[in-house]
């Protein structure tokens, strides 16, 4: 257990190794040092994993060194490996080290490639530090930290000034989020008197009521922070526009780890919600129209990342979908299966869009099945997985469990929203498949895809295909003690076994439906599409229901005009006018000296009358 | 003896480095170097030989307790007498002094090729006064230092200044700093005065001694108008809004030196003589004034950040982030619990790590691009070496990403506030928000987008390099490890605490009395 803090140690040293060396590192050796760092990692995780399993299964906390301490604050450089923190470890080291490694296929030959693989270590580390803090001030650096390595993922193709912009957004929209866990946590530590989360969690029942309003107000406050980093709504906009990041970053940061580290802080800070059930309940309420929105507008995207962008929104959605529930086993189940199986799409849409030369677009794309059979399968899998294709996959498992859990704590609305939101999963799976890798081919860069080739490449994606079938589900998180497990757990009755059914039939009959619709209707519906409602509808679903645009009048128009209002410091123009009012009077008075005899001796004339006259009338 | 040479070395190392011109160029720099060293490692030998981790002060009639003391008589007839003393506080200033003064010397290598000496003589004296404000503890000699530091400061940025955009003069900014500090400075003469009198009105004796005045009894009114005094002065250097209009013009026009001294070191003065003077001094109208200042704060924090988003200039961008990060520090003072307190300590340090990394930064800039304006830039990412890498980290210092000394600054400021200003706070922490959108505009606008040119730029050289790798390492070392500056400072803000929170609760007892 000594051997923990190697987890983010390595990955750490990785990133000063590559930015102390001031460019010299090749590359390939860049490449080298990046992969290995988080390999080694992964390594020291499996051999943490597998002595917590073997031993007791007890908790184990590790202080460092005290951060800060003043009076009684005295937040530490605390560890705290349990079974949920143990298993973000072995997702984050674990599928974190298959994408690196994906990585350095798909960066080869790019300049400047050592730069990412220090930011990507960065990211392992703070999101080590993050599942692992044992007190929130440590999980806030790990919840910054990635923040800003996601920033700089996002930004790392700089010169295209849109994705700059884009890495903005994404930064500016979770830190809205973070601002609210902050004050969250001013207010918590007020109330409460600790910021070590185990204490917090059994403080809280012993100062707040059940329903207590600061209860409330705390669970909102981090509930905030969360929506900001899982991309729920209304805190959802930046995550389409991250896909500007190289592709392995989407798998990682944008879709297996740092996106649901909210999903991570609902549950660990379960104690908290519990005593706010109208909050809990929001939390489902938002999952539900989340994963509405996002499956409604992954139907009309053509570029195939934004469609996995929305894809895990929406899946994101059902994890919250669970959280509300109180089904928090469930959701870290699907947290887990989803960052095998999304991670496995976004690394097999990076194949295809290396090989069809940085084409990602599914209008110039088409037919390339034959051509990329790695890429095709794993697409195949991780959108059967994806879709919840029954038992064979991975996807399946969870989502099931979530359905389920639904039913039993009584939120039909929500199941209803989750069957729904099953359908759509099946529908824009199929279409994206099927539009990339089945039609004719629509571009020379299509025409002349070149498939990807080696262990580095070919690796990765195996691995994820394997643990995205139901061999990844039989993978259980021991959360067991750590987390409540929801209204249904343990109860496999008749009800389930409907659910269940009623869940596989949405899955395989959205799969049909899509099947006929987008391989025998796909030209009758790129003519639709084109004019009428249908065509507004498309634009509305592809604008994602138009938040962006709203948000842009709301908030970014507003907000520069008042920059632009102010750039010149009114302020300080204000308090000038003494300054100036001198500056004039000077000017006034200075004119009057001419050196011209007969305006000095008129105006004294002048003066002396006038004094004259005053006195005269005066007196 | 020790405490007066701590004020003498720059004052003789200026005046060797004014004369040190004639054997050539380097030779003022290499002296200016020596001489901030000596005053840094004399620093640190206190520091390392002092106690300051004892909570000096425990009970109330030993009110105040130096680690050092040293006086002798100046002009007895007015009790005036040359009175320096140190603790925690001043010590750890003093110290960010001789760091900074340092690094002002070593930024300036290049950048300054004319009338080298005199140009050593005004940035040691500047430094010199600085460390006499942190000093004395005669409200008479802490007046001398705090005009004295003015002086060298003007003629830096009137002659050594760069004329800036849009019809900005470097005279006219050194003038408006000039002014803006000696009106203000007025102020808290006559404040000083007004004190000194009214303990003559009741002993029959003058005198201008800390400790002595502590004592003075006042009526609500007058306390209220002398703090007020010394507040103006203090919060013009701060400097808070609505009197920050010296500071961006002063910044923009200062040379590189000058803008790290001042971010650094001269704005930290005026937070240490609220610490020292104004709420010690005036506990009763400094707590009845604590919503007033904490409101302009606020308001210093959101105006700082909009008004960055605004800045073409560079260096007028973290001009005006400087009034942001100084609202915090006021919110911090004005809370005055120990938490917030210590967080103001941490936040003064960090604020003059990153705020000189930025200008320094924007200095290297300069002498690459010749150009401070934001407009001409963009897309330097690849082709300044590492100077992009280095703008990166102390932009997410300046946003208070956690791990840098910012962020524990301004956290503890938020949660010692919280209990005292829970809704104070939580407006206050949307300046994160803001805080990010200017840190990464800055980001954007210079190194991101399409190259303007082609070509690369020199890469960092050695002192270069040297220079950022020391800041950033201690921006990182106080945000992980912030304990010994903290235990170093602990007796000292635990003893503004008492003073400030005994009136609190004795207050609320008199008002609910009657």
């Amino acid at each position: 257990m000594s051997l923990l803090p190697l987890t983010f140690l390595f990955p750490l040293a990785g990133t000063l190794i590559i930015s102390l060396s001031r460019g010299r590192l090749s590359p390939r050796a860049g490449a080298v040092v990046g992969v290995t760092s988080v390999g080694l990692a992964a390594l020291v995780a499996a051999w943490v994993i597998w002595q917590f399993l073997a031993g007791g299964r007890e908790a184990v906390d590790m202080t460092l060194w005290t951060w800060v301490a003043v009076g009684d604050f005295q937040p530490t450089i605390g560890l705290r490996l349990d079974g949920l923190s143990l298993t973000m470890t072995g997702i984050i080291t674990g599928v974190g080290f298959l994408i690196h490694l994906f990585a350095a296929w798909y960066m080869q030959g790019e300049a400047g490639v050592t730069r990412f693989y220090a930011y990507m270590n960065l990211f392992v580390f703070s999101m080590m530090l993050l599942v692992l803090g044992d007190n929130m001030l440590l999980l806030y650096l790990g919840w910054e930290g990635v923040g800003l390595c996601s920033y700089l993922l996002i930004g790392y193709y700089y010169e295209t000034a849109a994705n700059g912009w884009a890495a903005f957004k994404a930064f500016i929209i979770t830190r809205l989020g973070d601002v609210f866990l902050a004050i969250g946590l001013f207010m918590m530590f007020r109330e409460l008197g600790t910021l070590n989360i185990v204490e917090l969690l059994a403080r809280a029942p012993e100062v707040w009521s059940e329903g207590a309003w600061q209860a409330q107000v705390a669970a909102l406050l981090i509930l905030g922070g969360a929506l900001g980093k899982s991309a729920q709504l209304p805190l959802h906009t930046w995550l389409a526009d991250a896909m500007a990041g190289p592709t392995p970053v989407s798998a990682l940061i944008h879709a297996a780890t740092m996106v649901t580290a909210g999903v991570y802080l609902v549950a660990r800070m379960h104690g908290i919600f519990e005593l706010a059930p109208n909050v809990l309940y929001l939390v489902g309420v938002i999952g539900a129209l989340t994963l509405l929105m996002a499956g409604f507008a992954a139907l009309a995207q053509t570029d195939i990342k934004r469609v996995l962008a929305y894809s895990t929104m929406s899946q994101i959605g059902y994890m919250f979908l669970a959280l509300g529930a109180g089904a928090y086993h469930a959701a870290i189940f699907h947290l887990m299966t989803h960052a095998f199986f999304k991670a496995l799409l976004f690394l097999s849409a990076g194949s295809v869009i290396v090989s069809c030369h940085h084409e990602q677009d599914m209008r110039r794309l088409g037919g390339l099945w034959r051509r990329l059979p790695l890429a095709y399968i794993g697409f195949v899998v991780g959108g059967a997985a994806l879709s919840a294709l029954p038992l064979v996959t991975a996807g399946y498992y969870s989502k099931d469990e979530i359905l389920w859990q639904e039913l039993a704590a009584g939120d039909n609305g929500l199941l209803l929203a989750g069957l729904v939101g099953a359908l759509l999963t099946s529908l824009y799976t199929l279409r994206l498949i099927i539009g990339t890798f089945h039609g004719e081919m629509k571009s020379d860069n299509a025409r002349h895809a070149e498939p990807g080739r080696g262990l580095v490449h070919g690796l990765p994606l195996v691995v994820l295909s394997v643990l995205a079938t139901f061999l990844g589900a039989w993978i259980h998180p021991p959360l067991e003690g750590v987390l409540p497990q929801g209204a249904g757990a343990g109860d496999h009755g008749m009800a389930h076994t409907v659910v269940a059914i009623v869940a596989s039939a949405t899955s395989v009959a959205g799969i049909l439906i899509a099947l006929w619709l987008f391989f025998k209707r796909w030209d009758w519906l790129a003519e639709r599409v084109q004019s009428g409602w249908e065509a507004r509808l498309w634009w509305f679903w592809n604008q994602a229901w138009g938040f962006d645009i709203a948000y842009d009048w709301l908030f970014v128009r507003p907000y520069r005009g008042l920059t632009r209002l102010l750039r010149r410091d009114i302020i300080d123009r204000i308090l000038l006018l003494p300054a100036w009012l001198a500056w004039g009077l000077h000017r006034g008075l200075s004119r009057t000296q001419t050196g011209k005899l007969r305006l000095y001796a008129g105006t004294m004339a002048a003066g002396a009358t006038l004094i004259l006259i005053v006195l005269v009338l005066g007196g | 003896m020790t405490l007066l040479w701590l004020i003498l070395i720059p004052f003789i190392g200026g005046l060797l480095c004014w004369q040190g011109e004639r054997y050539g160029g380097m030779a003022p720099r290499w002296i200016a170097l020596a001489t901030m060293l000596i005053e840094l490692l004399i620093t640190l030998g206190l520091w390392f030989q002092g106690e300051y981790h004892l909570p000096g002060a425990g009970t109330a009639s030993d009110a105040v307790r130096w680690s050092m003391e040293w006086q002798v008589p100046w002009i007895p007839r007015f009790g005036i007498s040359v009175h320096l003393a140190l603790d925690g506080l001043s010590l750890v200033l003093i110290a960010l002094t001789g760091f900074l003064g340092m690094l002002a010397v070593l930024c300036s290598w290049n950048e300054i090729v004319k009338r080298v000496g005199f140009f050593h003589l005004n940035l040691l004296w500047i430094l010199g006064g600085v460390v006499g404000v942190f000093l004395s503890i005669d409200l008479f000699l802490f007046f001398f230092f705090w005009e004295m530091m003015l002086v060298p400061m003007y003629f830096l940025i009137a002659l050594w200044g760069h004329s800036g955009s849009e019809g900005r003069t470097r005279i006219r900014a050194a003038t408006k700093f000039f002014i803006y500090t000696q009106a203000s400075g007025l102020l808290m003469l006559v404040s000083i005065l007004g004190l000194v009198f009214a303990h003559h009105a009741n002993t029959g004796e003058y005198s201008f001694e800390y400790a002595t005045l502590m004592q003075t009894p006042l009526s609500d009114n007058v306390a209220m108008w002398l703090m007020l005094g010394f507040f103006v002065a203090f919060a013009v250097k701060l400097p808070v809004v609505p009197v920050h209009g010296w500071l961006p013009d002063a910044h923009a026009q200062a040379p590189t030196a000058g803008s790290v001294d001042l971010a650094g070191i001269l704005l930290k003065t005026a937070a240490y003589g609220m610490l020292r003077f104004a709420l010690p001094l005036f506990p009763e109208a400094s707590q009845a004034f604590a919503p007033v200042a904490m409101t302009l704060g606020l308001i210093g924090i959101f105006y700082g950040a909009v008004l960055a988003c605004g800045q073409q200039d560079v260096k007028r961008l973290i001009a005006y982030t400087s009034i942001a990060h100084m609202g915090f520090v006021l919110i911090g003072i004005y809370a005055g619990t120990e938490l917030a307190l210590q967080g103001v300590v941490l936040m003064m340090v960090a604020h003059a790590f990153s705020a000189a990394g930025l200008f320094i930064l924007s200095g290297q800039l300069y002498e690459r691009l010749f150009t401070r304006d934001m407009r001409e830039m963009g897309g330097l990412w690849g082709r300044t070496g590492s100077l992009p890498g280095f703008s990166l980290c102390f932009v997410a210092a300046s946003l208070g990403m956690p791990g840098t000394a910012n962020f524990l600054g301004e956290f503890l400021i938020l949660f010692g506030s919280f209990p005292v200003a829970p809704w104070t706070v939580a407006i206050a922490s949307f300046g994160f928000l803001l805080a990010a959108v200017y840190a990464l505009l800055l980001m954007q606008r210079v190194y991101f987008g399409p190259p303007k040119a082609e070509g690369l730029f020199a890469d960092l050289d050695r002192r270069e390099y040297l220079m950022m790798l020391s800041l950033l390492g201690l921006v990182l070392l106080f945000g992980l490890y912030p304990q010994p500056l903290l235990d170093t400072t602990s007796a000292a803000m635990g003893e503004v605490e008492r003073l400030f929170t005994a009136v609190s609760q004795s207050s609320t007892l008199l008002t609910g009395a009657p």
